[in-house]
């Protein structure tokens, strides 16, 4: 049976799969940005903690998915479920892009505009939400654009552990030496990473400040 | 009520790591004054300017703005009080120039309608067209750049301006211009002002006062007249220097 039959003939739960990768790489992405954002302006306010932060999210991104996955087994209420573990683990390797990207891009501001804020008498919340977040967007933007697209890879290799997603598909095909099977996984994967590195990338260039467009 | 709009009462200034870069400070700065603090790069003017809006907080001594120790005053309702002109001017890019001069208006939660006017008013009072209120900074030239800025700083009517090389980076024609426009608008508003330059000339042309700084102690105080015939020897060499770039600008 050729790739496309195979699409045809499945293609509720083709369509099924790439909903829950969809979500899981979407949850993810929520919480990933939820935390790394806040830590990445963290770092900016209190540089010793600059480089513990940073370091850490490193080494949890050198850490094989694989074992991730087996290291967060144990974790209570998250390893009850294959789904959690699989957001908590893509969450984590997430954090690494979008720390460095909100952090360098804040302090990538010119210096002459924050000091020429703090004169004018911005509070910090003034600062930050009017001047430092909107002139690195488009930084931050690139980082959650690495981390989406990182996500969706990871997230097939959850369906190991049960999690469910395209990744399914690939197991599968892998087991049956179904090449067919393996491209019905892969090519949603690839294609959904394709879009949101495409969709991102645009919204960073729209996001960029007027004189980098 | 002193009349003072600033004063520095011993001031000294240490940076974290403990060098000491501001030397007992003493300077009183009356309403409606130009001071110009003058000297070389690295002598303490930016220091000293930012002791004023807190940008730096002073080691010791007392600073006082309004007859009032800064360090009593709401900082952000001091910086409010005081108009902030620099010269990477440090416009917003991401704002249109009419949205960069109302920054303070809208932040202090003016109505639209006045803070469109204002602007509109201090375009004009900056020599700007108003048709350059919807472009971007980086649609504009320098000279025009630093108008925006020192219009921004203007912007809530602040009693106390502080400028740091506001015309240092223009060219000599834009920067005359810059000027002689600065001391008219000066005469039309009776600011006090504490100008910052290294430019005998300009702290010749704009200053009621010139105070010298060499490695942040302060030299002298003295009216520009008074400034050029000085017996004191670091005056004289700043006077100097001054005068035999004069004579080359004058070809002899
Ligand atoms: N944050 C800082 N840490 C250490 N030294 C500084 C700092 N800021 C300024 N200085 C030093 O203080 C001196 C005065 O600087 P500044 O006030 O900027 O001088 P000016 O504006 O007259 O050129 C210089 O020697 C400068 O190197
Ligand atoms: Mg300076």
């Amino acid at each position: 049976m050729n790739f496309w039959s195979f699409m045809v003939q499945n293609r509720d739960e083709v369509a099924q799969l790439t909903l829950e990768h969809l979500w899981i790489v979407g949850i993810s992405t929520m919480f990933s940005v939820g935390i790394g954002v806040p830590l990445g302006i963290l770092i900016t306010r209190r540089p010793k903690l600059h480089n513990p932060v940073i370091i850490t999210a490193n080494i949890i991104q050198t850490i094989p998915s694989l074992a991730l996955f087996g290291f967060l087994l144990p974790t209570p209420w998250i390893g009850d479920r294959a789904g959690r573990l699989a957001v908590l683990a893509l969450t984590l390797y997430a954090l690494l892009p979008l720390i460095r990207n909100t952090y360098a891009g804040i302090k990538g501001v010119d210096r002459a505009v924050v000091e020429a804020a703090r004169g004018m008498g911005l509070t910090d919340w003034q600062l930050l939400c009017k001047v430092e977040l909107p002139l690195a967007a488009s930084v931050i933007l690139a980082g959650m654009r690495v981390a989406v697209v990182i996500s969706v890879g990871l997230a097939t290799i959850a369906a190991a552990i049960g999690a469910g997603g395209l990744g399914e598909l690939i197991f599968r095909g892998l087991a049956m030496v179904n090449n067919s099977v393996i491209l019905a996984g892969a090519v949603p994967a690839a294609l959904m990473a394709l879009l949101a590195d495409f969709g991102l990338g645009w919204l960073g260039r729209r996001f960029a400040p007027p004189q980098a467009a | 009520m002193n009349g003072a709009a600033v004063e520095f009462r011993g001031v000294s200034y240490q940076v974290p790591n403990g060098r000491e870069i501001l030397h007992d400070f003493n300077l009183v700065v009356p309403r409606g004054e130009i001071l110009v603090l003058l000297g070389r790069s690295g002598s303490g003017k930016t220091t000293a300017l930012k002791l004023v809006n807190r940008l730096y907080e002073l080691s010791s001594g007392d600073l006082l703005v309004e007859s009032r120790a800064a360090r009593e005053w709401d900082i952000i309702k001091l910086r409010r009080s005081i108009g902030y002109a620099i010269q990477e001017v440090g416009l917003f890019p991401h704002y249109t120039v009419s949205r960069n001069i109302g920054v303070v208006p809208a932040i202090e939660q003016w109505a639209p309608e006045r803070t469109e006017a204002r602007v509109q008013e201090l375009l004009k009072l900056v020599g700007l067209n108003s048709d350059i209120g919807p472009r971007y900074p980086h649609q504009l030239s320098g000279g025009q750049r630093q108008r925006v800025g020192v219009a921004r700083a203007l912007a809530a009517d602040p009693p106390i301006l502080l400028m740091d090389e506001p015309f240092g980076a223009l060219d000599p024609l834009t920067r005359a211009d810059l000027q002689r426009e600065f001391l008219s608008l000066q005469e039309q508003l009776g600011k006090t002002v504490l100008f910052v330059t290294h430019d005998l000339h300009e702290a010749l042309l704009l200053g009621t006062r010139i105070a010298l700084l060499e490695e942040g102690r302060l030299v002298s105080t003295s009216s520009p007249q008074e400034f050029l015939h000085s017996s004191d020897p670091l005056v004289q060499k700043y006077v100097q220097a001054f005068s035999a770039a004069e004579q080359v600008r004058g070809g002899k």
